[in-house]
């Protein structure tokens, strides 16, 4: 496998940095990404145990400013923009008129005109232009910066510890979905209670330039933490172990907020969102399908796209499966009917030729240690 | 890398050491640094006939699946047993206890068409 970037996929600012610290590369959503360093299990236990660093500078970012910018968040994304404070962060989809997902985001507020999101890496481009398709009659500016900024993930129960040797601000009273813009040994940053792998964290925002040298400086003080660099594959097992959905897999056009158990994040009573109406009406008739947890009983690695059983009949397929490192078993994500998905029914997953048993489960598939 | 002298080689990584008329078969330390960690093996029933390049088993890491290739025909005789509660000696020991099946080679000649250590090596560097 090459290691060299091709031309046609971008590299975060620490690609040079990822290669001397041993890193298999690999493209993901157009970016040559680190996929793993010292070994995915190893590096998903750090998480769980400790702590770790994250490049996610592959991640897309959309400033949006002007009078009109909480207007247009309002009809832009299913979840209420009304709720939040200055410095607080939504967790929200934002949906076609079908209902279909355009992307999963995290809306940072500065101030009633001013919010940033932070999008998914391989959406980047359709969420911008799809922000800037609604943002048209409002008096507001859209700017996709992703270009600019980086972004680092430090994860575990230490994070908060060692982020504070580098940091003058006190760290302790920024609350979980919060940021607050502070300088990390003189670099000017932003920093939210936020992550995706269910352990207490930040992530960091910051200008390209600077991120080398702020990893650097994150891992030098964190060696009394045993920290390590973790890479995109221990991310996904880390999430999957979360029950987050994942855009591309678990969510996608072709499916619902409410179907994929995102419903909290859907206000219907709110004023007018694009989707809104479909999605009443989804809720109103009541849902088909939803997204389930399995977990299997037997051996096994269950993978995207493997078929879900109930006897012989083929009842659904993975969106997401792995192994879980944590609980050393089989674990997936998979639309069933409604009356299939009750936690505690039993399914079987088709690996190759076998069909290993498996149950429902509600997500998430180990206890949470997020701060809230 | 470590590519032993006394071990012949396929092309998908799997390594043979030979032994009379019998051959120990398991993945090259290449392969197991490709596929990481490894969380599952499955491996056929002794007695059960396998043939030169086709598949015998497969191996499951964390994050992708990979069949094994038969470097040679012959009757499985033995599969590692230890390999069932520790699949990771795959990617600690690959060439001692992280072996996977031991067979009786059915065309002793067959193992004239594998790759030496040398050549392993150059196969190695073509896909780094």
């Amino acid at each position: 496998m090459s290691q060299e970037p091709s031309t046609a996929l971008k590299t975060t600012p620490l690609f040079e940095t990822h290669k001397k610290l041993g890193a298999k590369l690999a493209p993901f959503a157009g970016w040559h990404m680190p996929i793993q360093y010292a070994g995915v299990i190893q590096e998903h236990l750090c998480v769980r145990n400790g702590v770790g660093i994250f490049d996610v500078s592959h991640m897309g970012e959309i400033d949006i400013r002007g009078k009109e910018s909480k207007k247009l968040l309002q009809k832009l994304i299913t979840n209420d923009i009304e709720k939040m404070s200055d410095h607080s962060i939504l967790y929200t989809v934002m949906c076609y008129e079908n209902g279909g997902i355009v992307d999963d985001l995290l809306v940072h507020r500065y101030s009633e005109d001013h919010y940033f999101l932070c999008v998914n890496a391989g959406n980047s481009e359709k969420d911008f232009q799809w922000v800037q398709k609604i943002a048209a009659p409002y008096n507001v500016e859209v700017r996709d910066i992703s270009s600019e900024i980086a972004q680092l993930a430090i994860q575990g129960k230490d994070a908060e510890p060692l982020l504070q040797k580098l940091c003058d601000a006190p760290l302790s009273d920024v609350e979980y979905y919060h940021f607050k813009k502070v300088k990390i040994h003189h670099n000017d940053c932003l920093i939210s209670r936020t992550g995706y792998t269910g352990e207490d964290g930040f992530e960091i925002y910051l200008s390209f330039n600077q991120a080398e040298s702020l990893f650097q400086m994150i891992l030098d003080a964190g060696k009394s933490f045993d920290i390590q660099p973790i890479g995109l594959a221990a991310r996904d097992t880390l999430r999957l172990e979360m029950g987050y959905a994942l855009y591309g897999n678990d969510i996608t056009s072709d499916t619902s907020p409410l179907e994929a158990g995102l419903g909290w994040v859907v206000k219907l009573d709110k004023e007018d969102f694009v989707g809104r109406e479909r999605l009443k009406n989804q809720k109103e008739t009541g849902l088909t399908r939803k997204l389930a947890g399995i977990k299997l009983l037997d051996r096994g690695v269950p993978r995207p796209h493997y078929p879900v059983y109930s006897e012989d009949e083929v009842v659904g397929e993975l969106t997401s499966g792995t192994f879980s490192p944590s609980l050393n078993v089989g674990i997936g994500l998979c639309y069933l009917s409604t009356e299939r998905a009750t936690v505690g029914s039993r399914v079987s997953v088709g690996i190759r030729n076998q069909k290993v048993p498996a149950e429902i489960v509600k997500p998430p598939f180990v206890p949470t240690g997020v701060k809230k | 890398m470590e590519v032993p002298k006394d071990l012949r080689y396929t092309i998908e990584h799997e390594w043979i050491r030979i032994n009379g008329n019998k051959g120990v078969i398991g993945i090259t330390q290449f392969a197991q640094d490709q596929l990481g960690d490894v969380v599952f093996v499955e491996l056929p029933k002794p007695d059960s006939q396998v043939s030169k390049e086709s598949t015998f088993g497969v191996v499951e890491s964390v994050k992708t699946v990979s069949d094994l290739y038969a470097p040679v025909s012959g009757k499985v005789t033995a599969a590692n047993p230890d390999l069932e509660s520790q699949p990771e000696l795959v990617n600690s020991d690959s060439y001692g206890k992280g072996w996977m099946i031991e067979i009786e080679l059915s065309d002793p000649k067959e193992i004239d068409s594998l790759l030496s250590p040398e050549q392993y090596i150059e196969q190695c560097e073509k896909e780094q």
